[in-house]
């Protein structure tokens, strides 16, 4: 994939302003040559003695250069940065744009926490792509070009040693870099990699490591790695410094070989003496354009690895396409299922298989079955995160396939075990829910699930902050606050999906119990591996690798003495592990 | 931004030190020279009409002091660059064993992610610290010194200018220093805030899309986004000005000297060659100074990492007994088992815990309040309680990860505090409730305890786990990658891994925190039945949540608030119709 070009498509609407800190940083550059050839010309026009008065003129060109430099490298960095910053804030919105389609169904691959470096780290990255990969070469040419043509008004051999020098400074050095460096970067990533692995590794299985006396195995590894990487730093330092040196020689040789060229031109009367020194310092000084482009191709390597993660999340499809056209209206909540198959690849496993109900409008349905029997994929059709590929749902007697996606989720609640809530408050995160709602039905849905005490009792109520993914609740909190929030938003159907994971079972039952109450007269379906309040349900799917093994009530399924009775028997074996209100209070 | 500590950190590479001030001296020798035969070349050819012939002896040595000015500014840096790879280095060990003192305990209230990212990328951004800042310190402390030691005998008025001008450069950096750190604070605050909403947007992103709410949320991305543009343009203009002042300083100093040295040229004051060379020298003399500002913010953010790396360092490791491990288990039964290349393990092992108190965060928030129980040989007794009534307090003692506040904890008649550690792992395991799996694969997770064990060894304890045959379904059997970025395995396939261990690991105690729940009915049982396996003919410390294993249990130890409120077996303690009665009745079963 070619990334160079959309990356220069990104900054294309700000062009201008970077075409104009390419100016400006050739405006610097000059007037550092600038000033120390006027300089030049002044001392040594001043060593013949001509009358003071003619001086003047040139002692204003060395004022206003050394004024000017200061003020073009203030202005080009304010431009370059001011439209930088821009952009990449752009780039931001746009990404997030792009992501927002994906979810879930084609991000599955990835961790948040990859998602996030793309929004993050990757866009700050593309950040030195524009000022220190697209500008420097640019002005480097204008100087070259523009200091060239002065040396060949002159001499056409000035010209040609100085061009050719310059040209080697500035890509000799970073090729020569390059080419002995190679595989180094690939090296260093892969290492940092590993150490990265088993730095994880050491923190996270620390009890294990120290309970298994593998402290010092692990340590001596670790150890190994750092050094490992430490070694190789240090050879990618010593290539880098050899290019930094490098360039700082070619400046200081190029200086020298206009002085050995232009020596004879004086002797010979050609050049006059006073231009001399002007020409050894306006050459010396000119080479300030040549320092930065060692870094290029270091930060070229970074802002193309970057674009390309990022632009492999754009170019991707959402696995559901949007409906265009407006959704038709549901005739009733009645959800049926038919003959439904699903598979997540082509010619991939079977994850769903032959599935057939019917929800009722006002009926409660429970889905369970062991984990991995395909349970949570069905909620995630029923929401349309991905469609199906054999058979049909409909809703109200219409296609799914026929809503907006968006539509469906208003009336098609879900709370699922991992509900995420934003660092933000009680407050907020219910708000997300029905953001009209008032603070009495607020605290109606919390007393519902009975997290009206824990709440009335924090200094800041329904204003206290839940922390990063609500980490300063416990577990079962945090889930008590997930399905309050649903209850608050009253789908027409809702789905909970594993959702009382984490709750002791005199609380789970509990909050089914007001939950049914709440629910009389919606539809409601329960997926789980926990078998709470199935005495409520009116049909009970037992699936087993994708499966329905076993189907009817509470009773007739018990009585059959099939996988269902043997779930229901190995969780009566479980210990309630905390005291119910100990965990709320 | 001249920070002890971490110079102390370079003090463990000395001659590094030395080495950044002698470059600093050499370079600056190298200036002088090469603008002194520079001047006289001009010189000659200008003024005295020499031709290339007569100058060519001035032309090779500036050749030569080019060339040798190259060199050692590559020695310099690659040794700078060195120098910072071993300081970061050992600073990593000296973290990563600081962490391993303060133990598992202390580090599952830190957050390891951001540990993590101390270990690797704090310690990266001391590079930017060693390799550039301090060396840039040296050269911008002897070179302009160095000119100004030439200067001075030639022109007193040039030396003049020079010598007031440079102290205000250093005098700029600091007085705009404070603001910028402070601003750049501000900045790295706005960039964490930017990146915890953005973290918390991405993980809340299929809720919010059931919420119909992740279309808008472009729009708070979009404030945010900006929100940091902004924040960053204010940090760099200010950045951006101090830059403006300092350069205005340096080039109207230069050309000053200038302006300076051509009146005075006029009027044949001073001779050319001499001006010359001062007007070369007086870019060479600013330029260090002026690229020490530039370093300084890279200096900035190693101080920044520092900071955060020493208060971790600083961390006070808990202070347990630090008597020096002497005592030798001795085995209360002759029985010991031998095996090549083992040492020995004391079978029956007796634990007695007498009036054990524990607390944590410096004894605000007690765990154990008089904790007095003993674990016989052969024995296995349940640790059943609310959570936080102090079970898993209990473990982390006898793991030794923290030291009890008063009362002892005896092991065959000796303090465990006066047992050598690896005495004292080698006749324990441990199956955690959720066992850590670690990258690589399932031989070498099976392997953590005896990494020399072979496939037999490791398939037997396996089969003993009832894991093999989920293991030998796999597409790469024991060589599956797990852990990160490996093959993701269900809790109860990760928990037979975990009993797969104890058996590999055969010792006499095993200290096991069953799983709350989660497993789902086909590994329950097959976990059950392994664990009954691993209990026999050992001593087993349980935290127990199944029925079956306290039912099965030869004590039941009650804990409620860091006490023992019942002890005795199954029966006898539902007969009591106490704590424990009322936790079985909460779970619905048994009864």
């Amino acid at each position: 994939m070619n990334i160079f070009g959309p990356l220069l498509g990104l900054i294309a609407p700000r062009w201008k302003s970077m075409a104009l800190g390419v100016l400006l940083g050739f405006l610097t550059t000059g007037s550092s040559i600038g000033l120390l050839a006027t300089s030049a010309y002044l001392i040594a026009w001043a060593a013949l003695h001509p009358p003071v008065l003619d001086l003047m003129p040139t002692v204003a060109a060395v004022r206003f250069f050394g004024l000017a430099r200061a003020v073009f490298r203030y202005l080009e960095r304010y431009v370059t940065h001011q439209a930088t910053l821009g952009i990449l804030s752009q780039i931001r919105v746009w990404l997030y744009n792009a992501i927002e389609p994906l979810a879930p169904g084609r991000l599955t691959g990835y961790h948040s926490g990859q998602l996030w470096s793309r929004l993050v780290a990757d866009v700050e990255s593309l950040q030195h792509f524009y000022l220190r990969v697209l500008a420097p070469p640019l002005v480097a040419l204008m100087v070259l070009a523009v200091v060239s043509g002065f040396l060949a008004w002159i001499n056409h051999n000035l010209a040609l040693v100085y061009f050719l020098i310059f040209l080697l400074a500035g890509i000799g050095g970073p090729v020569l870099a390059r080419l002995l460096g190679r595989g180094l970067g690939r090296r260093l990533v892969e290492v940092k990699g590993r150490l990265n692995t088993y730095l994880v590794d050491s923190l996270r299985g620390m009890t294990e490591i120290v309970a298994f006396g593998q402290k010092q195995r692990f340590q001596e590894q670790v150890a190994g790695l750092s050094h490992e990487l430490a070694a190789i730093q240090g050879r990618a330092a010593r290539i880098n410094a050899l290019a930094g040196a490098l360039t700082g020689v070619a400046m200081h040789l190029a200086m020298w070989t206009v002085l050995v060229l232009a020596i004879p031109l004086v002797s010979s009367g050609q050049l006059e003496g006073i231009w001399l020194a002007v020409l050894a310092l306006g050459v010396w000084s000119s080479f300030e354009a040549v320092t930065p482009l060692t870094a290029v191709y270091q930060h070229l390597e970074e802002g193309l690895q970057a674009g390309r993660r990022i632009f492999h999340i754009t170019v991707a499809q959402p696995v559901v396409p949007e409906t265009p056209s407006p959704s038709p209206t549901p005739a009733g909540f009645q959800l049926r299922v038919k003959d439904l198959g699903f598979w997540y690849t082509t010619g991939g496993q079977r994850v769903l298989d032959g599935i057939d109900f019917t929800l009722p409008a006002g009926g409660r349905l429970a889905i369970v079955g062991p984990s991995g029997a395909g349970k949570s994929t069905l909620a995630h059709l029923l929401l349309r995160f991905w469609d199906y590929t054999e058979g049909s749902i409909t809703l109200g007697g219409r296609e799914l396939k026929e809503y907006d996606p968006d539509q469906i989720r208003a009336w098609l609640g879900v709370v699922s075990q991992h509900t995420h809530l934003f660092n933000a408050t009680i407050r907020e995160n219910l708000a997300l829910a029905r953001p009209d709602a008032t603070e009495a039905e607020m605290w109606r849905v919390l007393a519902e699930v009975g997290l009206l005490p824990f709440v009335q009792g924090l200094p800041h109520g329904l204003d206290t902050y839940v922390g990063e993914g609500g980490f300063k609740l416990s577990g079962g909190q945090r889930q008590l606050l997930a399905i309050a929030r649903a209850l608050l938003r009253n789908t027409p159907i809702l789905v909970l999906d594993e959702a009382t994971r984490g709750l002791d079972s005199v609380t789970e039952r509990e909050v089914l119990t007001a939950l049914f109450r709440l629910r009389e007269g919606r539809s409601t379906l329960i997926i789980t591996h926990r078998l709470a309040g199935m005495e409520h349900m009116d049909e009970i799917l037992v699936l087993n690798s994708g499966r329905v093994v076993e189907r009817g009530n509470h009773r007739d399924l018990l009585h059959r003495q099939g996988l269902y009775y043997k779930m229901w028997k190995a969780q009566r074996q479980v210990l309630v592990a905390s005291v119910p209100n100990a965990i709320l209070l | 931004m001249f920070n002890r500590r971490l110079l102390a950190e370079a003090g463990t590479v000395n001659w590094y030190l030395a080495l950044a001030v002698g470059m600093g001296l050499v370079t600056g020798m190298l200036v002088v020279l090469q603008a002194s035969y520079l001047a006289r070349t001009v010189s000659l050819v200008f003024l005295e009409g020499e031709g290339l012939a007569g100058v060519w002896p001035w032309l090779l040595a500036l050749l030569a002091v080019i060339l040798f000015r190259g060199g050692v500014a590559w020695l310099g840096e690659s040794a700078a660059h060195s120098a910072a790879a071993r300081i970061k280095h050992a600073l990593r060990q000296q973290l990563l064993s600081h962490l391993y003192a303060l133990g598992p305990v202390h580090l599952r209230r830190e957050r390891t992610g951001e540990m993590v990212n101390l270990l690797v990328e704090g310690v990266e951004a001391m590079e930017a610290y060693f390799s550039r800042y301090l060396p840039q310190l040296a050269l911008a402390a002897m070179v302009p010194l160095m000119i100004l030691g030439f200067v001075f005998p030639l022109d007193l008025m040039t030396g003049i200018i020079l010598l007031f001008t440079a102290p205000l450069i250093p005098l700029f950096m600091l007085l705009i220093g404070r603001r910028a750190e402070t601003l750049s604070q501000q900045q790295w605050e706005s960039l964490s805030r930017m990146s915890a909403h953005f973290l918390d947007v991405l993980q809340g992103l299929t809720t919010l899309k059931i919420f119909g709410r992740s279309k808008a949320q472009a729009q708070a991305i979009a404030r945010v986004s900006d929100r940091f543009r902004d924040t960053t343009l204010g940090v760099l203009r200010v950045a951006f000005l101090s830059a403006l002042a300092l350069e205005l300083l340096v080039t109207v100093s230069t050309a000053v000297v200038a302006v300076a040295l051509g009146l005075r040229l006029v009027y044949g004051r001073i001779p050319f060659e001499q001006a010359f060379f001062l007007l070369l020298l007086a870019p060479e003399f600013y330029g260090p100074l002026r690229l020490l500002g530039s370093q300084f913010h890279a200096g900035l953010a190693g101080v920044t990492a520092a900071t955060s790396l020493f208060a971790a360092l600083d961390t006070p490791a808990p202070s347990g007994p630090v008597l020096p491990p002497s005592a030798a288990l001795r085995s209360t039964s002759s029985c010991s088992q031998d095996e090549p290349g083992q040492q020995p393990t004391v079978r029956g092992l007796r634990v007695v815990f007498r009036d054990v108190h524990c607390a944590y965060d410096g004894g605000t928030r007690p765990a154990l309040q008089g904790v007095s129980f003993s674990l016989n040989p052969g024995e296995t007794v349940a640790l059943v309680g609310a959570s936080g009534a102090g079970k898993s307090t209990v473990i982390n003692l006898l793991l030794g990860f923290i030291q009890p506040d008063q009362g002892s904890i005896m092991v065959n008649g000796v303090p465990l505090a006066q047992l050598s550690p690896q005495e004292w792992y080698r006749q324990l395991t441990l199956v955690p409730q959720h066992p850590y799996l670690f990258s690589g694969t399932i031989m070498d997770n099976i392997c953590l305890g005896r990494p020399q064990a072979t496939l037999d060894q490791v398939v037997a304890a396996a089969q003993l786990a009832g894991a093999h045959d989920f293991i030998a379904s796999l597409p790469g059997g024991y060589d599956t990658q797990v852990g990160q970025g490996g093959l993701v395995l269900s809790g109860g396939q990760a928990q037979r891994l975990a009993i797969a261990r104890a058996f590999l690991m055969d010792t006499p105690l095993v200290i096991l925190d069953e799983a709350t729940a989660g497993l789902d009915w086909e590994s329950e049982q097959v976990v059950q039945e392994a664990l009954a396996r691993l209990r026999r003919g050992r001593t087993v410390l349980v935290i127990a949540h199944r029925l079956n294993t306290v039912k099965t249990a030869d004590r039941i130890l009650v804990l409620d608030a860091g006490r023992v409120v019942e002890t005795g077996s199954h029966e006898e303690l539902l007969d009591r119709r106490g704590s424990y009665y009322r936790l079985v009745a909460a779970s619905g079963g048994g009864l």
